[in-house]
């Protein structure tokens, strides 16, 4: 019997496991890359158009850190944070472990596509509020995040499903979820037909995601 | 109401140094509507965004009231701009807000209460008639109703001072002249000054009192409208003025046409009540010359009725300079034009 096709060796518990250990992996680290990205790419878009020197230098120090870790391969990354990982959650394995690295090697990802979809937003509309008498800080979540949303969305979508391939890329080195199954039974052990079904369930996630991402950014684009 | 002294604003420094103001001075009175008309690039653009500060002026004063708005820190400087409200070309609106929430959106800013947002709101949907558009937002709107929405967010914290930074030129014909109402409206019911740039001689006519016309940077011309109009002392005032009435190649040609022997061709203004009455006619037939209309308009700047004939009369010499006589001595402008 051609073993490739044999679904009947697969272990569906341990799928059960597998996918949700991925779903917590993607939450938190969804989570806190929104929490980390949204601030840094806020400070990138306020400080490139600013005309004070000491702005200026500020965005020149964030911009290149945001560069240099967006230029790490996320498998090297991990392996370079792995220290750091011990010191932030004391583990360097599994989902806690794996947290670490997704938001640290998505969150400069995130900011970049922050501070893009900040600069969509009309330089009249801003001009407005400051003609209104808008503090800084009202322009930014009174008109530019309000404005930006749908790109805001769009960006996050993106974010998110660029984290579910960090997730598998993870199970090369413990990090346990879909990708390890697939890697530990797929690859090490020829089943394939569990590389098979870890593969379709990670392509139903993106399908789905996106397709939210997609509804929402309908939901909030008034153009 | 509005002081402008020697004010100066330069972009750039060193050899890229561009100067779009070189020293303006202007005395705007209060509830008074003030153009200034400029080509794009004269600098009227800077002028007016230098007034709230969104363009820093290099050097100078901009007096609002008591307030130098130059000598202001950031916080002062915003409450300050409260009392301005500013109306733009592409009219700036909120795209993810509705039309109430863009015209509440000065009110919240300084935390007004709900139930006074509301009201206010309310009241400034009423004054520009969009009270039924309150739910929709920008996008579904056509540009005369999305100026209308600047226009009342910009008056919602009652403020002294409207600017509008070409307000009109996005729009078509009639929009244009129904926003212009509008702001005519708007200034005797609240009394409000403002201030208002174009490149169209169409609007400062409409509704200013006063006009400042602007060129490379400096005010070349300036005075009440009805002045400027008639009496254009610069080429660039009257390109401005040309445009809208006069040919002129045509003319030439309409004054070089005539065969009498003794003929004068003079512009003649009529202003205010003069004129519709038929103060021509009645000279002519006192002094028996004939006359030819060669070229005319017959129109209002603001509430005042104007008339501006250029005349060629033709027959006895004598009987011309007569008739020129009476004419003005009824009070009519009468001036020669090279024959």
């Amino acid at each position: 019997m051609n073993k490739e096709l044999d679904f009947s060796q697969v272990n569906w518990t341990e799928f059960g496991k597998a996918t949700n250990a991925t779903l917590q992996m993607l939450g938190y680290s969804s989570l806190f890359t929104l929490l980390l990205g949204l601030p840094i790419g806020i400070i990138l878009f306020l400080t490139a158009r600013s005309s004070s020197v000491g702005a200026r230098t500020v965005y020149s120090i964030l911009a290149f850190v945001v560069n240099l870790l967006r230029s790490v391969p996320f498998i090297i990354l991990i392996i370079a944070l792995l220290p750091f990982t011990k010191f932030i959650v004391d583990t360097q394995i599994g989902v806690r472990g794996m947290i670490p690295p997704l938001v640290i090697g998505a969150a400069p990802f995130f900011a970049r596509l922050v501070e893009t979809s900040l600069r969509e937003v009309d330089r009249g509309v801003i001009e407005a509020a400051q003609s209104m008498g808008a503090s800084t800080r009202q322009i930014v979540f009174r008109v530019i995040l309000p404005e930006a949303l749908p790109g805001l969305i769009a960006g996050f979508t993106i974010t998110i499903i660029t984290l579910i391939s960090y997730t598998a890329m993870s199970g090369l080195v413990g990090g346990g979820g879909l990708g390890q199954l697939a890697v530990s039974y797929g690859y090490n052990r020829y089943e394939t037909s569990v590389m098979l079904v870890a593969l379709v369930i990670i392509v139903i996630m993106v399908q789905i995601i996106q397709m939210i991402g997609d509804r929402l950014v309908t939901h909030f684009t008034r153009k | 109401m509005i002081t402008i002294k020697n004010l100066v604003k330069t972009y750039g420094t060193g050899t890229k140094a561009m100067t779009a103001l070189k020293g303006i001075n202007l005395e705007i009175a209060k509830g008074e509507i003030f153009g200034v008309i400029g080509h794009s690039g004269a600098g009227k653009s800077t002028l007016i965004r230098c007034i709230n500060m969104l363009e820093q002026p290099t050097s100078g004063e901009v007096v609002i009231g008591k307030t130098d708005m130059t000598k202001l820190s950031k916080n002062q400087l915003q409450e300050q701009r409260r009392r301005i409200g500013m109306i733009f070309q592409h009219f700036n609106l909120l795209s993810s807000a509705t039309v109430y929430e863009n015209i509440a959106f000065p009110l919240r800013l300084v935390r007004t209460p709900k139930a006074e947002v509301d009201r206010k709101v309310k009241e400034m949907l009423e004054l520009v008639g969009l009270t039924e558009h309150a739910k929709k937002h920008p996008a579904q709107l056509s540009g005369g109703q999305k100026q209308r929405v600047g226009i009342a967010r910009a008056l919602a914290t009652d403020p002294d001072v409207l600017l509008c930074d070409e307000a009109t030129s996005a729009l078509d014909p009639q929009t244009t002249d129904s926003i212009l109402r509008l702001l005519l409206d708007i200034n005797r019911k609240l009394g409000l000054t403002i201030v208002l740039i174009t490149h169209e001689m169409h609007v400062i006519q409409s509704i200013c009192d006063k006009v400042a016309v602007i060129q490379g940077g400096v005010i070349v011309e300036e005075g009440p409208v009805i002045e400027v109009f008639l009496k254009p002392q610069q080429p660039v005032t009257r390109d401005f003025i040309n445009r809208e009435s006069e040919n002129a190649s045509a003319l030439e040609e309409a004054i070089r046409s005539t065969t009498a022997v003794s003929a004068r061709t003079v512009k003649v203004t009529f202003i205010g009540d003069l004129t519709y009455q038929s103060i021509l006619s009645q000279t002519v037939k006192e002094t028996g010359v004939d006359f030819a209309i060669l070229q005319g308009t017959i129109s209002r700047i603001k509430e005042t009725p104007y008339g501006q004939l250029i005349v060629r009369f033709e027959g006895d010499s004598a009987d011309i300079v007569r008739t020129l006589e009476r004419l003005t001595e009824q009070r009519l402008e009468v001036e020669e034009l090279g024959a």
